[in-house]
Formats: structure tokens, C-alpha cells, sequence
């Protein structure tokens, strides 16, 4: 069914997304905090799916349009809400490893709020 | 009429121009979004994009703060290209980690400071920090954005500031200057 | 060459996708399984793209930009409920 060059770029394209999403689930799960997991999640996720997105468009170009306004989508989310999680579980108290060296945002917790 | 202070932030500023960028951005991402240009997507198109930019032009001012002029675009032609730079190195460093055993994190939350004021900006600017190597935002209150770092280097301000933030405030100091 | 690297692909979303799994299951805490929650929509999204390209149906790409618009709001949401401490 499929053939040609630009299949092949975007099916090696689409696998290397796919090898960041499954690294940054064995982040989820090896990292030691909450923060540690958000910054796993996050960035795999966003190069992964934009890989993907972009293999897609080069084996179906005629999909191209709205591929790249979900990778402008989630860009831009992907972030976000990443941003909120973090700051749910500093303001929920969440517990940091051991390992965390400084707080800076604990120490100003008083002026914040 | 002069434009003075704080009245023409909301009621006084010139509308026009902002109906206008509001319409042309909905008008666009709709017709990205049917994918066709037939004349019923279009009519309906102009229609409800219309409204919006009567309605809501003086209450979104997320998109007055960009400069659109050359520079700019230009600016943010090289800030994409950099963000997806940053965003692979990232990932490899991120991979690296997470394939040690031994898993070596180092983090902390730094303290970082920002010279951008506008809103939209700082706002790309947390994001940034967010997908680039190690580092997550976690609270923006004013100029300082607050970091997590997997592995800091520093937890001095200014040098944290000048590791995490110059790179991206560069190009965001002429797209929102 | 390339149906057996976008099955592989396949087989790597899915892995990712029993990794961000298993870390919701484990929580420990509420806050943990929204981030691996958030995890499993964009693999989702991901996924519902490759059905997309092996069906050759686009529609599908819709339903992958309202997926990954609801998930997100139901993250924000989720965030902002728990922010106050659990």
C-alpha cells in the first residue's frame, strides 16, 4: 500500500516520535517526585507527538493543514498545563525528593501570598 | 485625544486595529480549520468572526502586545527555530537520564528574573522554559519566574536568569519589546 | 518498508502507553495521576492519529484536535481543584 520516499522519511519520523512518547512514559515511571514526572511527561510528549504529527503530513500531505493546527494546539497547551500541575502540587505541598538542593519558592511563599 | 495612562488601557484605546488582528486570526484559523474555501464556509466565516471582533476586541489584548512589523516576524521566525533546537536537546538529555540506572537528579527550584513586561510575552517565555532542557515553571509572579531545574547548576538568581532565560528573552524583548 | 515502521511505531505508542498507565494506577497521590492522566491524552492523540493514517479517514484528525482541546481543559480543571491540597 504504501511506497515511495517521503512514506518512508515520515514512517522513520513517526517511530522516532513514538521511541520519545515511550521514554517519556519510562520517565513517568522512574522519576523520584511530581516534578520530576511533570518535566519527563511534558517534554517527551510535545516532540514525540509533534514527530509524529509531522510524519503523518509527510505520508498524507493532503492532511497537512490541520495536522499542524493540533501541533500548534498542543504546543501551546502542552506547556501550560504542565506549568499548572507544577504549581498545584508546590501549592498543595507536594513532597519533593530528598535530593532537592533549594526551594526558592518556598522560601518567598510569605510575599506570594 | 491623547492616550494617558491607565484610561486607555481599557476603554480608550484605539479598538480598530485590534478588531482587526482579532478578526483576520479567527477568520484564518477558521478557514485552517474547515480546510476548504467554499463560499458557505466563508460567509459563515466572516460572519462569526465578525462578531467576536465587535464584541471582544477591547477585552482580548492578548494579541496587542506583539509588534507586528518585520522585526518581529523575524523575531519570531528565529525564536521557533531556536525553541525547536532547545526542545531536541532536551529530549536527548531527558533520554540520557531516564536510560541511566543510577538516575542522577540534581534538582532545585531557582528563582529566575524577567525583563519582559507584557503578558503574552512572559507568558511564552514560561512556556519555553517549560520545553527546554531540564526545566519547568512553576509559579510566575511578576518579573520573577520560578523554576524547577532536574539538574541545577546554580541556584544563584542572576546566574540561573543568565543560563535559563537570555537565550529565548532575546528574540521575545523585539516580538513584545 | 514503511507499514512495518509505522507498526512498530504503533507498538512503541502503546508501550508508552502501558508505561504512563501503570504511574496512574501507582499514583501515590491525586496530583500524580493527573500528570500521568495528561500523559495518556497526548499519547491518545497520538494514537488516534496513526488510526487516522491506517484507516485513511480524516475525520479522525477532528476527533484528535476536540480530544486534545477537552483534555486539556479537564487538566486545568483537575489542577485547579486539587491546587488547594488533598
Amino acid at each position: 500500500m504504501m511506497s515511495g520516499f517521503f512514506d518512508t522519511i515520515g514512517a522513520l519520523m513517526m517511530l522516532g516520535g513514538a521511541l520519545f512518547l515511550a521514554l517519556g512514559g519510562l520517565g513517568l515511571v522512574r522519576m523520584p517526585d511530581i516534578y520530576n514526572r511533570i518535566q519527563a511527561g511534558t517534554k517527551a510528549t510535545t516532540l514525540g507527538t509533534l514527530m509524529v504529527l509531522v510524519g503523518a503530513a509527510l505520508i498524507m500531505p493532503s492532511w497537512s493543514i490541520k495536522l499542524l493546527l493540533i501541533m500548534l494546539f498542543l504546543m501551546f497547551t502542552n506547556p501550560l498545563s504542565s506549568q499548572v500541575l507544577a504549581r498545584a502540587a508546590h501549592r498543595s505541598d507536594a513532597p519533593m525528593t530528598p535530593e532537592t538542593k533549594a526551594d526558592r519558592l518556598d522560601e518567598d511563599a510569605e510575599d506570594l501570598a | 485625544m491623547s492616550d494617558t495612562g491607565l484610561l486607555s488601557k481599557g476603554t480608550a484605546a484605539p479598538w480598530r486595529p485590534l478588531a482587526t488582528r482579532l478578526f483576520a486570526t479567527l477568520f484564518l484559523f477558521w478557514i485552517l480549520l474547515n480546510g476548504s474555501l467554499s463560499i458557505a464556509t466563508l460567509i459563515s466565516g466572516l460572519v462569526v468572526a465578525g462578531v467576536i471582533a465587535i464584541f471582544f476586541a477591547r477585552n482580548l489584548s492578548f494579541l496587542s502586545g506583539f509588534h507586528l512589523t518585520p522585526a518581529g516576524i523575524g523575531a519570531a521566525i528565529l525564536f521557533i527555530g531556536y525553541f525547536l533546537k532547545e526542545l531536541v536537546k532536551a529530549n536527548l538529555a531527558l533520554a540520557k537520564l531516564v536510560l541511566t540506572p543510577a538516575l542522577p537528579v540534581d534538582p532545585a527550584i531557582v528563582k529566575v528574573r524577567t525583563k519582559l513586561t507584557d503578558p503574552v510575552g512572559r507568558l511564552l517565555l514560561a512556556n519555553a522554559i517549560t520545553l527546554t532542557p531540564g526545566t519547568l515553571t512553576c509559579e510566575i509572579k511578576g518579573e520573577f519566574l520560578y523554576v524547577h531545574w532536574v539538574v541545577a547548576q546554580s541556584t544563584d538568581i542572576e546566574a540561573a536568569t543568565q543560563e535559563i532565560v537570555a537565550g529565548f528573552e532575546r528574540y521575545l524583548e523585539v516580538m513584545y519589546g | 518498508m514503511a507499514d512495518v515502521l509505522l507498526i512498530l511505531a504503533g507498538c512503541l505508542v502503546f508501550a508508552a502507553f502501558a508505561l504512563a498507565a501503570w504511574r496512574f494506577v501507582k499514583g501515590p497521590r491525586a496530583l500524580d495521576r493527573v500528570v500521568a492522566f495528561d500523559v495518556l491524552t497526548i499519547i491518545s492523540v497520538t494514537g488516534i492519529v496513526l488510526a487516522a493514517l491506517i484507516t485513511g479517514r480524516s475525520i479522525y484528525l477532528d476527533v484528535a484536535l476536540v480530544y486534545a482541546l477537552l483534555s486539556f481543559l479537564g487538566v486545568i480543571v483537575a489542577a485547579r481543584y486539587l491546587e488547594g491540597g488533598e
